[in-house]
Formats: C-alpha cells, sequence, structure tokens
C-alpha cells in the first residue's frame, strides 16, 4: 500500500547529509521500507553532494537507474548519506559535511568511503541503505559497523547516475543488518540497463541457502600476512573455522600478484578521478564560480576553495599519472597489474569456489588516527584486490575485538554473486546457533 | 619552393541523434540549450553510450575512402579544461582509431590523377559553443549554448601530401561530394566542416591554422600562409612552428600566441565505455555509387565530356538535378548546367536544389527547338533565377520569352535593323571596306544591342557582310 513513511529517526552519528522528514512511497517488495542511499548516487529533486562543497546545492534533475529501481519496488527514499569526498576515503573523516562516527564507539570511525550508510544502518535509523565500492568502501564500512556488505561482480548492477569516481573499478551495492536483506536488495538492484556500457544483463533471482556442505573456501595466505592484526586475523580464523563446521572444506591458496594490488588501484582510481573531477569548474552546478577575471583564472581558484586537501591529493596524483612520458610507467602499468590480478582470482577461484579472509587488517580506527594518507591507503590491501578483478565481495560480521565488530569477507566468481551471499548467509545461520 | 600541406577535417555525422545520447542534433534554428540532456550536459552521474548508426556512418566513410577498419578500435578522453566542453574531457580516439591508412584521388595542379593518402579516421563528440557577448558597462561576457555538444564528428586526416592551396580545396571537394553521396553530411550546414591546415615550405618549421570554417577559407589561409612563410624567408627570418588562428573576415592568419602546443591532454581510454567491435557493421555496409563511378558513367551514358562529367558528379544534388533533366540531348544539358547555370548560380549565391527541374527542362526544349538564341536563353535563365531570388515565383521560361519579346525571329524581320545600323556607322563601314576585320565585329555588336539578344550573332553577320558586299559592288 502505497503512503508516506515519517522519518524522525535521530541522527547522532552526522550519518546522513540530506534527509527527507517525509518520504514517499509505493507498492512493491520495498514498499514503505525507509532506504538511505549514498550521496555520490543521483537523486531526482533531492540535493546530491558527494560529501563535496562543490556540488552544495546540487539537485539532480533525474533519478539513478538503482534509485529508479527501489522507487518502483516501492522504497521511502529518506536521505542522503555521508561519505568521504567523492567517495576518496576510508574513514568517512574526508566529508566537506564533517565526519560521520561509529555507533559502536562514537570515538571511532564508522570505515568509509560509505560510513554513513553504514552507521544509519548500524544505529537502526533504516534497515538497509545503499553503498558504493570502489577499493572497498562497501565492505569496510560493515566490517567496522558490524553489518552486512556486498560489493557485486562489476557490471552487475547499473552505475547510472552514480557520480564517477573511478569508473572502471566501482560498483554500487547494498548494506543490511543481514544477508538475506542483502540479497532481496540484489534481486531488486541487478537489472540491465542500456544506458551504462559496462552494464551486463545477468538478474539475480536467488533466496539465500545457508547450504554450504562440500563449498571449497581457499584461504590466501597474503589475507594472514604482515599488516593484519593478530586479534582480528585470529577472529577470522575462528569464522572459517565455523564454515568448515558447517561442511565447508579449506584450502590454503596465494595470490602473490597482490603485492601489486594497492599501487594498482591508487593508480587508476587516481587517474581516473582527475579526470572525473574536471566537470566541477563551477559553470553548470553546485555553487557558482566569480565571474569578475578570466574563466581560467576563477575557476582554478574556485577548485582550490571548494574541493577537500584529499581529493586535491589525489587529483594530483592522477594528473601526474596520466601526464606525458608517465602515462606509461604509471597508468599502463597499473592496467597490467590490474590484468595479472584478474587472471590470478580466475586461476585460484578455478580450484576453490570462494576465498575467505578479513575485510579489513583491523577494528575501526580512532577518529583522526589515520591522519596520514599513505597509512591510510595501506588499509585498503585486502580490499582493492576484489575491484581490480572486478569479482563480487562481501563482508559479514564474524565477532569482535576490543569491543568492536570485525568483518569475515568472502570473494566469489564473476556473476556468482549469489555464491557470496550463501556463504555469508551460512556462517549467519552458524554463528547465532 | 616547395609547398607541403596535410589537413585535418572534422565534419559533423548527419545523424538524427547525437553521439552518446538521444537528443536530436536538429538543433540550427532552436534556442540555446534546448536539445540537451543529462548525458550531452556532462551531469554528474550521466554515461555516454554510442550511437550505433554514427559509427555506421563513419564506417561508411572509412570503407568508401579504403580504409582498413580496426577490428577493436577505442574511445579515449581528451582532457582539458575549457568552458564549452561540459564533462573537462572529450570523448575521442586516440591511439586506436576506427581506421587507418586510406586514398583519395584528386586532380593535382597539373592535371594528372594524384593519390592523397588518408592518415586516419576517428570519432568524437563536439563541444558546446560559447557566444562572446560585449557589455555596455563591463568588459564582455560569454554564453554557453550546449546544443552542439555530443554532435558526432569524424576527424579525417591526411598525409602531408598536398601541394598548393588549389589543390586543397580540390580535396575538399572531392571528400564533401563523396561525404554527401554517402549520406553522411550535409555540408550546407552552418558550422558543418572544421579544418586544421598545417601547412611548410621545405625545409622550414611547420604552421597549423586552426579551426577554419569554410572550404575557401582553407584556400585563403594556406595562400596567405605561403605568401607570409616565403617573405619571412627572404627577409632572413626562420619559421616559427606555431599555431595560427585564420580570421575569415580579414583573410590573413594570426599567432594565436597560445601555449597550446604545450598542452598535456593526459589521453587514457575511457573507462565508461567498451572498444568497439565492426566487423560485422562493416561488412553489412553496401556503397552507393560514389562521385568517380558516377563520373565514368555519365562520359559513356550521357556522351558528354569528362570535363563536364566531372563538374557535374563533384557535386550530388548537381550530378542529381542533370540526370533529372538530362532529356534526349544530354550533351545541351550538360553544357547548360555546367557552363551557364553553375555560373549564374554561384553569381547569386543559390543552390542548385532551388532551381525546379522542369523549369529549367522547358528551357532547354526552347533552345533544343532553336526556338530562342544562345544568347535569350541566357537572358531567361537571369530573369527565372532573379525572380527567385527576388523570392518571387519562377515563371515558365516561354511565358518570360513572349514577355520579353525573345523569340527567335525569321531573319528577315532584321534586315531594317541592319540597315539602319550600316547607315549609322559609315566610319565602320569604310573600315570594313579597308579590309579591317573588327569592323565588321562592330557592326555586329550594334545590331545585337538593337535586337536585344532575339537575333542570332552568326545570322547578323551574314546579314551585314552581305549587305556591305553588295554596297561594295
Amino acid at each position: 500500500m502505497a503512503g508516506t513513511y515519517h522519518f524522525d529517526a535521530e541522527d547522532r552519528h552526522n550519518a546522513f547529509i540530506t534527509r527527507a522528514d517525509s518520504a514517499a512511497f509505493g507498492d512493491g517488495r520495498l514498499s514503505g521500507i525507509p532506504l538511505a542511499i549514498k550521496d555520490n548516487i543521483s537523486t531526482k529533486g533531492m540535493q546530491t553532494t558527494c560529501g563535496s562543497r562543490i556540488l552544495e546545492g546540487y539537485i539532480p534533475p533525474y533519478d539513478a537507474h538503482v534509485v529508479e529501481l527501489l522507487r518502483k519496488e516501492g522504497a521511502a527514499i529518506v536521505g542522503k548519506t555521508n561519505l568521504d569526498e567523492f567517495g576518496m576515503g576510508t574513514t568517512t573523516e574526508n566529508s566537506g559535511f564533517g565526519p560521520t562516527t561509529n555507533p559502536h564507539d562514537p570515538a571511532r570511525v564508522p570505515g568509509g568511503s560509505s560510513g554513513g550508510s553504514a552507521a544509519a544502518v548500524a544505529a537502526g535509523m533504516v534497515p538497509m541503505a545503499l553503498g558504493t565500492d570502489t577499493g572497498g568502501s562497501i565492505r569496510c564500512p560493515a566490517a567496522f559497523c558490524g553489518i552486512v556488505g556486498l560489493k557485486p561482480t562489476y557490471g552487475r548492477v547499473s552505475r547510472y547516475g552514480l557520480i564517477a569516481y573511478s569508473n572502471s573499478l566501482e560498483q554500487i551495492g547494498p548494506m543490511a543488518r543481514n544477508a538475506a536483506d542483502v540479497s532481496t536488495l540484489m534481486v531488486i538492484l541487478c537489472r540491465y540497463d542500456a544506458r551504462d556500457s559496462t552494464s551486463y544483463d545477468r538478474p539475480y533471482a536467488h533466496a539465500p541457502s545457508g547450504e554450504i556442505r562440500g563449498m571449497k573456501i581457499g584461504i590466501p595466505v597474503e589475507y594472514f600476512g604482515e599488516g593484519v592484526d593478530p586479534p582480528v586475523a585470529e577472529c577470522v580464523r575462528d569464522a572459517i573455522a565455523t564454515l568448515e563446521g558447517a561442511g565447508a572444506v579449506i584450502e590454503e591458496c596465494s595470490i602473490p600478484s597482490m603485492e601489486y594490488a594497492l599501487a594498482a588501484y591508487y593508480v587508476t582510481c587516481t587517474s581516473e578521478a582527475s579526470s572525473n573531477l574536471a566537470r566541477f569548474d563551477g559553470v553548470r552546478y553546485g555553487p557558482a564560480v566569480e565571474t569578475k577575471r578570466s574563466w581560467h583564472d576563477e575557476f582554478q581558484e574556485f577548485r582550490g576553495e571548494h574541493f577537500g586537501r584529499e581529493v586535491q591529493r589525489r587529483i594530483m596524483l592522477g594528473t601526474f599519472a596520466l601526464s606525458a612520458g608517465y602515462y606509461g610507467k604509471y597508468y599502463a602499468k597499473a592496467q597490467m597489474a590490474k590484468e595479472n590480478v584478474r587472471r590470478e582470482f580466475e586461476r585460484v577461484l578455478k580450484s576453490v569456489d570462494v576465498i575467505a579472509g578479513p575485510t579489513m587488517p583491523t577494528v575501526a580506527f580512532r577518529l583522526g588516527e589515520k591522519s596520514d594518507p599513505l597509512s591510510m591507503y595501506l588499509s585498503d590491501v585486502l580490499t582493492v584486490p576484489a575491484n581490480l578483478a572486478g569479482v563480487p565481495a562481501i563482508s559479514v560480521p564474524c565477532g569482535r575485538v576490543e569491543g568492536m565488530p570485525v568483518g569475515l569477507q568472502i570473494i566469489g566468481r564473476h556473476f556468482e554473486d549469489e555464491v557470496v551471499v550463501d556463504a555469508a548467509y551460512a556462517f549467519e545461520q552458524e554463528g547465532s546457533a | 619552393m616547395k609547398v607541403i600541406i596535410g589537413l585535418e577535417i572534422h565534419c559533423q555525422l548527419n545523424t538524427n541523434t547525437k553521439l552518446f545520447c538521444g537528443c536530436s542534433t536538429d538543433y540550427r534554428d532552436d534556442p540555446p540549450n534546448t536539445h540537451v540532456c543529462p548525458v550531452c550536459l556532462g551531469l554528474p552521474g550521466a554515461l555516454p553510450r554510442v550511437n550505433r548508426k554514427a559509427v555506421e556512418y563513419a564506417l561508411r566513410v572509412a570503407k568508401a575512402l579504403n580504409l582498413e577498419v580496426a577490428d577493436a578500435s577505442e574511445f579515449s578522453r581528451k582532457n582539458y579544461f575549457y568552458p564549452d566542453l561540459p564533462k573537462g574531457y572529450q570523448i575521442t580516439q586516440y591511439d586506436r582509431p576506427l581506421a587507418e591508412r586510406g586514398i583519395i584521388e584528386i586532380e593535382a595542379d597539373d592535371g594528372t590523377p594524384k593519390d592523397v593518402r588518408i592518415t586516419r579516421i576517428h570519432m568524437e563528440e563536439d563541444p558546446g559553443r560559447l557566444v562572446h557577448k560585449s557589455g555596455r558597462d563591463r568588459a564582455g561576457y560569454s554564453l554557453v549554448d550546449y546544443n552542439r555538444s555530443g554532435i558526432p564528428l569524424i576527424e579525417i586526416v591526411t598525409e602531408p601530401d598536398l601541394r598548393s592551396p588549389k589543390e586543397a580545396r580540390r580535396f575538399l571537394n572531392k571528400m564533401r561530394a563523396t561525404l554527401e553521396y554517402l549520406e553522411v553530411f550535409d555540408g550546407e550546414r552552418e558550422g558543418a566542416i572544421r579544418v586544421d591546415a598545417n601547412i611548410s615550405l621545405e625545409g622550414h618549421n611547420r604552421v597549423e591554422c586552426k579551426n577554419i570554417s569554410s572550404y575557401k577559407g582553407v584556400e585563403k589561409a594556406l595562400t596567405f600562409e605561403i605568401t607570409r612563410q616565403k617573405n619571412q624567408i627572404t627577409r632572413g627570418h626562420e619559421i616559427a612552428r606555431e599555431t595560427r588562428h585564420f580570421n575569415e573576415g580579414r583573410g590573413i592568419t594570426m599567432s594565436s600566441r597560445s601555449k597550446e602546443e604545450e598542452t598535456d591532454y593526459r589521453y587514457f581510454p575511457e573507462p565508461d565505455l567498451r572498444p568497439l567491435h565492426v566487423r560485422d557493421w562493416l561488412d553489412a555496409i553496401t556503397l552507393p555509387e560514389l562521385p568517380d563511378a558516377r563520373k565514368v558513367r555519365f562520359v559513356e551514358q550521357y556522351g558528354i565530356s569528362i570535363n563536364h562529367a566531372r563538374t557535374l558528379t563533384g557535386d550530388m544534388k548537381l550530378a542529381n538535378f542533370y540526370e533529372e533533366i538530362a532529356g534526349d540531348d544530354p550533351v545541351l544539358a550538360a553544357t547548360w548546367v555546367a557552363d551557364t547555370l553553375l555560373g549564374e548560380l554561384n553569381y547569386r549565391d543559390m543552390k542548385i536544389d532551388q532551381v525546379p527541374g522542369a523549369r529549367f527542362a522547358d528551357l532547354l526544349a526552347l533552345l533544343k527547338a532553336d526556338a530562342i538564341t544562345d544568347r535569350a536563353g541566357v537572358d531567361v535563365l537571369r530573369t527565372m533565377l532573379d525572380a527567385h531570388a527576388g523570392g518571387g515565383e519562377m515563371e515558365m521560361p516561354s511565358v518570360i520569352v513572349d514577355r520579353l519579346g525573345l523569340r527567335k525571329a525569321a531573319g528577315d524581320e532584321f534586315d531594317d535593323v541592319v540597315a539602319k545600323v550600316v547607315e549609322a556607322h559609315p566610319g565602320a563601314v569604310a573600315d570594313y571596306h579597308r579590309g579591317k576585320g573588327g569592323a565588321l565585329n562592330f557592326l555586329v555588336g550594334q545590331a545585337m544591342r538593337e535586337t536585344r539578344g532575339r537575333a542570332d550573332a552568326k545570322d547578323l553577320g551574314r546579314r551585314i557582310k552581305e549587305l556591305l558586299d553588295r554596297k561594295e559592288a
């Protein structure tokens, strides 16, 4: 039954940038369910900022494909959630609208960049939300906030309306309290869209099954290497043992190309971002550029004032990596490394059904702890490989360390999002049994 | 000094919709920013998708010019900031273009056939358009119109094979004709073609003249550059390697003094589009009859001269017009269309499709029946075209003939005129008898004036001669 949802949940964690006090909804599988949308996904008539002051006041004249799909199923879109500016960060501290805090400990970050969506779900403000994942931006905050988040196979969910950060890596995906809700959203989100040339016609018609007997799970040594906090590794090993107890077969494996994954990832995403973010020049939307001097002078200053520091840093890195004389050394090489990672995942996933390991090397950081950008980049080491390979990856809560949630990451074959959802669902069933 | 010219030609393809979205391309008479959508406005989150028709049009060109089409080509981003470029990059093709290595045959300055090599053809989107306004109380300002943003373009790049401005002009004419025969291009639309011309004198630096927007402009810009560069060299100055802009109004090129040559466009593959695999599309294309084939057919089928055939087939609409009115005397028709009608149209800045074929055919019928003289025929044609240019209706040629009294009379009618002219110019008569040949021509001219062209010059000449010779005898 169609109606209006009154959204009055208190936002203690600065999860939202924009809220709708009342949201109309229609009939459908999500009828009346309040949904939060990460603020880099275009919503018709509702401000969409990407967490950046450069887009403040921008009201898209169109809905992203995923938003159309959610509305068609009757969802009540109650607001737009906070993020690291343009998705560039692992903590949701790099937002032009202030940091989001972790509902499990307000002194800690919720992870990022989809930290607002994760916090909104974890705090019980909404049961489900959309995030986007370029190098871990769904899975990291899901792990830090103790919820389930899935980065679908690249191409399975249309990117039309997603404000691009790194086009070749990112996907929109579901975030929810449990794997069943994530699965429900996947049924709705996986629809071919001719407007996205990278979209595949691979619908998701699946109800999660707890049956994983005989499922082969590969455990890459690299996911338990240096830099992974031992208590977190321990917690994840326990979770894998639980899956083994449910009938899964555990195998050790190795993905040596992971050594280059982080570098390949940062070269690729900053390069693409340096081009994607060129359009923010104050001419067509967002705050208007001054027109007192020549346009070239004005817009340069405008971008300097309205982009945050991390965004400026990544634009400069990407501009450098694409420059004449450096392209072959950086961008072209990163694409080769990306291809190697993809092939290695395909090879490993021939002998096992899924790969499992920790989502993040640690639990949620304290606010301000990752002030050095390099140490923040290093924390993405376990999530970026799935983006480079284009394969589906889910994070499901698997215990606590220092009282903070730990995420178990399960990575599957291309277009086998159903399998990673099943594995996560099975773990939930076993864990609560 | 040997002149070396290479061209980069940007042509708008005449698809119904834009290259990466469904917006209409028919924007020319509409208000600014009315043919736009999230994609061609570069709104955040919008994604391009390739218009298959545009690719097919580009493939037709590639096939017609004998280019090797790549099994897989790729779109790339060309990054630069300009307010008419809504995304901050142009989607174009860079190191994996649609097609490479082709040939266009033209006539060299010495009249022999010559192959001009085509380096490559690639596809790209047109940016928007800036409209510069000068304000009353402040410095000028600019408005942006994105109607043009996303119009499909092909860029055709030649090797430096052209040797004179006239050759360049002939190359462009040939290329334009080919594109029009392929029905992928409408050369009459404003801004449909833009040319960058590279020109150097052998042994000296190359200069790029950018953004020339007419065929005539290319010839003018190149002619100007050759003179300028020769003068520089004569004075002992080296030619600066630079980009110059052509000022159409003044007919000169000016140094743009920009840092354009230092611009690093930071090309990289467009991640929002997949590589193009066009083999099947290419195979499905059947080419229409092209200008060269039509020229040969005209000579064979209509028995007209190769020069007439070349002129007539050099413009598809002209060739169509000719075939419509060729009738039972195609040689007469070719002469009148190629030698007379074209010149009269150019003089009035009129287009061939403004001439009703049936009216022109009526005129040819009068000429063929010997009802009017050639000279009267030209008068009739001019009257028809002037009426059209003045916004009036074109009369039937026979009506004009009667109204102006141009019908060729039986020759005797002119005997009075002849007698009168001979009477009035005794000096010329005397000159004639003294054997001065020019005197007869003078008298014929006077008689022609008297008869206002209704008479045939030869006939008048014969009559005057008879009269004078009789007088002498």
